[in-house]
């Protein structure tokens, strides 16, 4: 056996072919490089401003607006400042996305489970509707449900009423409006305290299910508990009802509750196009359940709608969720299309209005998609939670 | 030995069940099997019918198809107007495009088709030089076609410096001597440095010399179209509109993010913290938040953070915007393909001493994009869809200049809004439908072909 002589590779510069050396260089290159681009940036920024003798900093936040707002979940008038503009405008792109995420999941579920049905016509349909809204860009479907209809609507005079309570004209929906008087917040929250003591009643019972093996019947205390509670409440402290009914007066209602046109077209089609996708999402999960699944638990004797709740529905859910979320995270970030139609959410009052008014582009928008990007992170984080503890777990 | 619960004669058989088959069968099965199902059949026959008459009507039966101007649909209350998409019809296509101009979009749009059908059939022969056809060479013609090019570059680097145009002023076809040789120069001192560089770490000074070359001439030869005065007049992009506007807006953008994405996605999977913490950072910013504020941002940060960037057209900046943006989705998408590549193909490479680059430019990707073509289409589809958004930042695409037709008094008619919006809908829906149903053949045919490769394994 003769030796291979074996070669120093390159033996002179050795150092700089070890991997960790390499890559402290390559690294220290690119955070150099990246902070070469943004001291550029910014003193290209800086004479831009200088230039143009644009106002910086956070100063305008405290001053007065001088605009109104056509829906505001809090108080706002033109007295109030830009800080509370911004806020007025968040709590809207909330709001709205909230009741877009119950709204598509509801429509979603449905359409998801209607396209698995042995009803050839109805699995047609829920087909049919998810081809055509998913091909359909989202804000052609805004301005559809804005100006083909609901702008088309009669105008107030001509309102198209249902049994003369609720007013539906082209200025959006009118229906009459509770007003609660004195010792109207124990009645709100005796509901939150219900709520919450429900859920904690169902988790209870379920860890004794699983301890025991019986099932317990807790839907009737539940429902006394997220009923009774306030109305036992209401009737304790007799705390006053009265309804705003609205009145045609001129040509326009007063009084009740108007609901903004820009803020249902912007709702129904943020859910309709949302649960579009879902759907999607809902089937794959549901046909992802292997047949030996449903088939088992039936042969266990399970009843169909057990079999759905305890044993499909539950692995379906392991394959829904982590999709779900990011749909849930479109729909939010999709709710800034209300500045097309002028639905005053925080890219309409904000990185709009705002902007428009005070002209700091750089403050103003940074602010904005900072906002959305702490929504898109705090919602996956918590998805994140949820998942991992849906996950399956193997022992 | 018997038991009594033994039975000792055969059963005589049961009658065959109810029509198992034919259309009966398919009918009492899948229409009317239960008296919940007659209720959903019927409700669901009812919302059919209640869906698609009327608007069989809308679109055919009531609709007006020739007239001149509102009188011909001022009459009419449940017919679409279709004269009113004739007579705006090069509108909705071109927007203001010079009506003597309109055969270079034309050509473009001709020549998209021509080299899109055959990247798109699988079978088709020629892949790589379609693709480098479609990808490389598609942009450039369509850029000199559409604006006019003859960019009348002045200065590359070099210039910055020397103001070599004071000693060179030779022009030729609209190239300007003093910027090639600018050129020229800077681009192989650059190369120069950079081999040096590759040097120290051990790459031949050849070889860089090599690539880098290569790399720069690859770049004049897209230059020098643009540079190059072909004789077209200048069409300023803000005369540009519709249709046209819409499939630049998402061809840029999905042409754009390809190395966007494609580096952004090896740069999450490197085991460098500081390039991963990076990537991550910027993919995971822009996916973040929404289109819109990334057109606000284009449009009003942008200028301020470039040198003369207020100089730069509307166009320019949204598509910069729309190019950062889809990027970012790219890299999700080339993500899941480079996790999809088997780990035996990196340590095969390895194994046969193929360093980093040439492991993925020869090995990884091919397989990853190839896996991933649905994906991309997918991504596709949502970009063309996202369009629409630039109208926010007043760039009228299609679904925009449709709109600002509405104002137009010589068509104001009660159906003139729906017929625009049917028009509308009937391009975008043809579009997507066409390419999501693509998407799910080429997902089949991968489907198919996995299958196979797993039953020739066994």
């Amino acid at each position: 056996m003769t030796d291979v002589p074996v070669r120093r590779a390159r033996a002179r510069a050795g150092w700089i072919f070890r991997p960790r050396v390499r890559s402290a260089i390559i690294q220290i290159l690119l955070v150099a490089l990246i902070g070469l681009a943004g001291w550029y940036i910014f003193q290209t920024t800086r004479q831009n401003i200088a230039a143009q003798r644009l106002v910086t900093g956070f100063d305008f936040f405290w001053v007065e607006s001088g605009f109104s707002i056509s829906q505001t979940l809090i108080p706002f008038s033109e007295n109030n400042t830009y800080a509370r503009a911004f806020l007025v405008g968040l709590l809207n792109t909330l709001f709205v996305s909230a009741l877009g995420v119950v709204l598509a999941t509801v429509i979603g579920f449905l359409v998801g489970i209607g396209r698995l049905s042995q009803n050839w016509i109805i699995s047609r349909l829920c087909g049919a509707y998810v081809e055509i809204i998913r091909n359909l860009p989202l804000l052609f479907q805004i301005l559809f449900w804005y100006l083909a209809v609901l702008t088309a609507l009669p105008v107030p005079r001509q309102s198209i009423s249902i049994f003369d309570e609720i007013f539906v004209n082209n200025r959006g929906i009118t229906v009459p409006k509770f007003v609660f008087g004195e010792g109207g917040g124990f009645v709100f929250g005796a509901a939150a305290i219900g709520i919450l003591l429900a859920f904690v009643v169902s988790w209870l019972a379920r860890r004794r299910t699983v301890a025991t093996g019986k099932p317990l019947r807790v839907w009737p205390l539940n429902l006394a508990l997220v009923v009774g509670l306030p109305l036992a409440c209401f009737l304790y402290f007799g705390v006053s009802v009265s309804i705003d009914q609205p009145v045609l007066k001129g040509f326009n209602f007063v009084g009740g509750l108007r609901i903004i046109p820009e803020f249902l077209a912007l709702l129904i089609a943020l859910a309709t196009y949302t649960a579009a996708f879902i759907a999607e999402i809902v089937r794959a999960g549901i046909l992802a359940v292997p047949r030996g699944q449903t088939e088992a638990a039936s042969a266990l004797g399970l009843r169909r709608s057990k079999v759905l709740r305890l044993v499909v529905v539950p692995q379906a859910l392991r394959v829904i969720v982590p999709p779900l979320t990011s749909q849930y995270l479109n729909l939010i970030k999709n709710s800034s299309l209300a500045v097309s139609i002028g639905y005053p959410d925080l890219v309409s009052v904000f990185a709009g209005t705002t902007l428009n008014n005070t002209g700091q582009a750089i403050e103003i928008l940074g602010i904005t998609m900072l906002v959305y990007l702490c929504i898109s992170l705090v919602i996956s984080f918590a998805m994140n939670i949820y998942n991992r503890r849906i996950a399956l777990k193997e022992r | 030995m018997s038991a009594a619960f033994v039975r000792e004669q055969t059963l005589a058989p049961r009658p065959a069940p109810f029509a198992a088959t034919g259309v009966k069968a398919w009918v009492g099965q899948r229409l009317f099997a239960t008296p919940r199902d007659i209720a959903m059949t019927m409700i669901g026959f009812a919302a059919f019918v209640l869906l698609a008459m009327p608007l069989i009507r809308f679109l055919f039966l009531d609709a007006v198809w020739q007239g001149e101007n509102r009188d011909a649909c001022a009459h009419v209350l449940t017919g679409a107007c279709w004269p009113f998409v004739a007579a705006k019809f090069n509108q909705f296509i071109y927007g203001f495009y010079p009506a003597d101009q309109l055969w270079r979009p034309n050509i473009v749009f001709a020549l998209g088709a021509i080299l899109l059908v055959p990247l798109a059939v699988p079978s088709a022969p020629w892949k790589r030089l379609n693709a480098f056809l479609f990808l490389v060479v598609y942009p450039v013609a369509s850029f000199v076609l559409l604006t006019g090019g003859n960019l009348d570059a002045e200065h590359f680097i070099l210039g910055y410096f020397i103001r070599i145009e004071d000693h060179v002023d030779l022009v030729w076809h609209g190239m300007r001597a003093a910027f090639w040789l600018d050129y020229a120069f800077s681009s192989l001192v650059l190369s120069l440095a950079v081999a040096l560089i590759g040097w120290l770490f051990g790459t031949p000074l050849s070889t860089s010399l090599k690539v880098m070359v290569g790399l720069f001439a690859l770049l004049a030869l897209v230059i020098a179209p643009a540079d190059a005065d072909f004789g077209l007049s200048w069409v300023e992009t803000r005369e540009w509109g519709g249709l046209l506007v819409t499939l630049v807006v998402a061809v840029t953008g999905i042409v754009a993010a390809l190395p966007i994405g494609i580096l952004l996605a090896l740069g999450r999977r490197s085991e460098m913290p500081l390039v991963r913490w990076a990537s991550v950072a910027f993919i995971e910013f822009w996916r973040g938040v929404p289109l819109i504020t990334v057109l606000f941002f284009a449009t009003y940060m942008l200028p301020l953070f470039l040198p003369g960037g207020a100089n730069i057209e509307r166009l320019v900046r949204a598509l910069i915007g729309v190019a950062l943006f889809s990027g970012a989705y790219m890299a999700e998408v080339v993500r899941g393909g480079l996790a999809a590549v088997p780990k035996g193909q990196y340590e095969s490479a390895a194994a046969l001493g193929l360093g980093y680059w040439q492991t993925m430019l020869l090995i990884v990707l091919p397989q990853a994009l190839t896996n991933v073509i649905p994906g991309i289409v997918n991504n596709f589809i949502g970009l063309f869809k996202d369009t629409t958004l630039v109208q926010i930042v007043a760039i009228l695409d299609l679904l925009g200049q449709i709109r600002s037709a509405f104002s137009d008094p010589n068509w104001a008619s009660p159906t003139t809004l729906y017929t625009g919006f049917a028009f509308a809908g009937a391009i975008y829906f043809a579009f997507c439908f066409a390419m999501s149903r693509y998407s799910l053949f080429l997902e089949r045919r991968a489907g198919a072909s996995q299958l196979r490769m797993e039953a020739n394994r066994t």
